[in-house]
C-alpha cells in the first residue's frame, strides 16, 4: 500500500458493503454507524500492520466481525442464543421450487424487508456465518478466521441456518398468499413435503 | 437414484465452490443427465443471488462517510508510527 492517503481512499469504497453487514448485525441502523465508524477507525490505526498483497476487504470485513463479536455485541443484552429448530433439508425448494426456479421469478418473490428480516431473525451464532457466506461471498476458511471456529462448525451452521432461514422466507410467502401453506396436501404445481428426497433420476 | 441424494448432499458444497475440483466435475456430471438435481441447483443458485442482492440494500447514510473521515484524522494525527493488530 502506497501511502495513507490512497489506503484511507481505497477502504472508504467498502464503506456501504460494511454498513449493509453492520445493519444484518445490530439490526438498528445508530448501532450499525458506530459499528462501521469503530471499524475504520480500528482499521486506519491498524494500517501499519496492513501487508501489501492483503484482500483490504476481507480485512476490513474481519475488522467488523471481531469489533462487532467482541466489543460490541456485549452491548446488546440479547442471550446468546444458539438453538434453532430442526429444518428438513430442501425444505423451501420442496415446496415451491419448480414454480420459481428463475432468478427474476425468484427475486420478485420476496420484498427486501423479508429477506432481510429473515437473516436477522438467525440467532447470532448462525446469522453471522449466513451473512459472510451468502451476502459476503467470502470462503468457508475466511469465514473461519473472523468467527475463530473451525471450518466443519461453519458448514454446520451454514446449513442450519440457511434451511432456518428457507423456512422463514417460505412463511413470508405463504403469509401472502402467494403459494399454498405447507400443511395442504399436494396440489397441481406444489411440491409435496416428504422427508426423503423423492427417488429420480 | 443414490446418485440423486449423494449430489444433493453436496449442493452447499457446490455452490459455494468449496468442492475439490474432483468432487466439483463428479457433480456436474450426475447435472448433466439428471434434469431434477439441475432444478434443485439451479432453485438454490438463484437464490443465493436473491438474499445477497436483497441484502446489500440499505441506503448508507450520507454522514457516515464525514465520521469516517473524522476517523481518519483521529487516527493519523499526531503520532502514527505505532500500528495495533487488526484482529484484536
Amino acid at each position: 500500500m502506497a501511502d495513507r492517503d490512497s489506503f484511507a481512499k481505497e477502504a472508504m469504497q467498502y464503506a456501504p458493503q460494511l454498513y449493509s453487514a453492520a445493519m444484518r448485525m445490530t439490526r438498528n441502523s445508530a448501532d450499525a454507524e458506530d459499528l462501521v465508524q469503530e471499524t475504520y477507525l480500528r482499521g486506519f490505526r491498524a494500517f501499519a500492520s496492513f501487508e501489501d498483497g492483503t484482500n483490504l476487504r476481507a480485512w476490513l470485513f474481519r475488522i467488523l466481525t471481531n469489533t462487532f463479536i467482541n466489543s460490541y455485541r456485549s452491548k446488546q443484552r440479547r442471550p446468546q442464543e444458539t438453538e434453532l429448530d430442526d429444518v428438513e433439508d430442501l425444505y423451501m425448494y420442496r415446496r415451491i421450487g419448480a414454480l420459481n426456479s428463475a432468478e427474476d421469478q425468484m427475486f420478485d418473490l420476496f420484498t427486501d424487508d423479508e429477506v432481510k428480516q429473515a437473516l436477522e431473525d438467525l440467532p447470532e451464532s448462525f446469522r453471522l456465518p449466513v451473512l459472510l457466506a451468502d451476502v459476503e461471498g467470502f470462503a468457508y476458511k475466511e469465514i473461519a478466521e473472523m468467527l475463530d471456529i473451525p471450518i466443519g462448525t461453519v458448514m454446520s451452521r451454514l446449513h442450519r441456518g440457511r434451511k432456518s432461514m428457507q423456512r422463514r422466507l417460505f412463511d413470508y410467502a405463504v403469509a401472502r398468499g402467494l403459494t399454498a401453506p405447507p400443511t395442504e396436501g399436494p396440489e397441481h404445481g406444489i411440491i409435496d413435503a416428504t422427508p426423503e428426497v423423492p427417488a429420480h433420476g | 437414484m443414490d446418485d440423486c441424494n449423494e449430489t444433493l448432499r453436496e449442493l452447499e458444497l457446490f455452490l459455494d465452490s468449496e468442492l475439490s475440483e474432483e468432487a466439483h466435475l463428479a457433480i456436474r456430471a450426475h447435472l448433466e443427465r439428471c434434469p431434477n438435481c439441475v432444478e434443485a441447483f439451479e432453485f438454490h443458485a438463484e437464490l443465493k443471488i436473491v438474499v445477497a442482492k436483497k441484502c446489500h440494500s440499505d441506503e448508507m447514510p450520507d454522514h457516515l462517510l464525514a465520521r469516517i473521515e473524522n476517523c481518519f484524522g483521529e487516527a493519523f494525527d499526531g503520532d502514527a508510527s505505532g500500528g495495533e493488530e487488526p484482529a484484536s
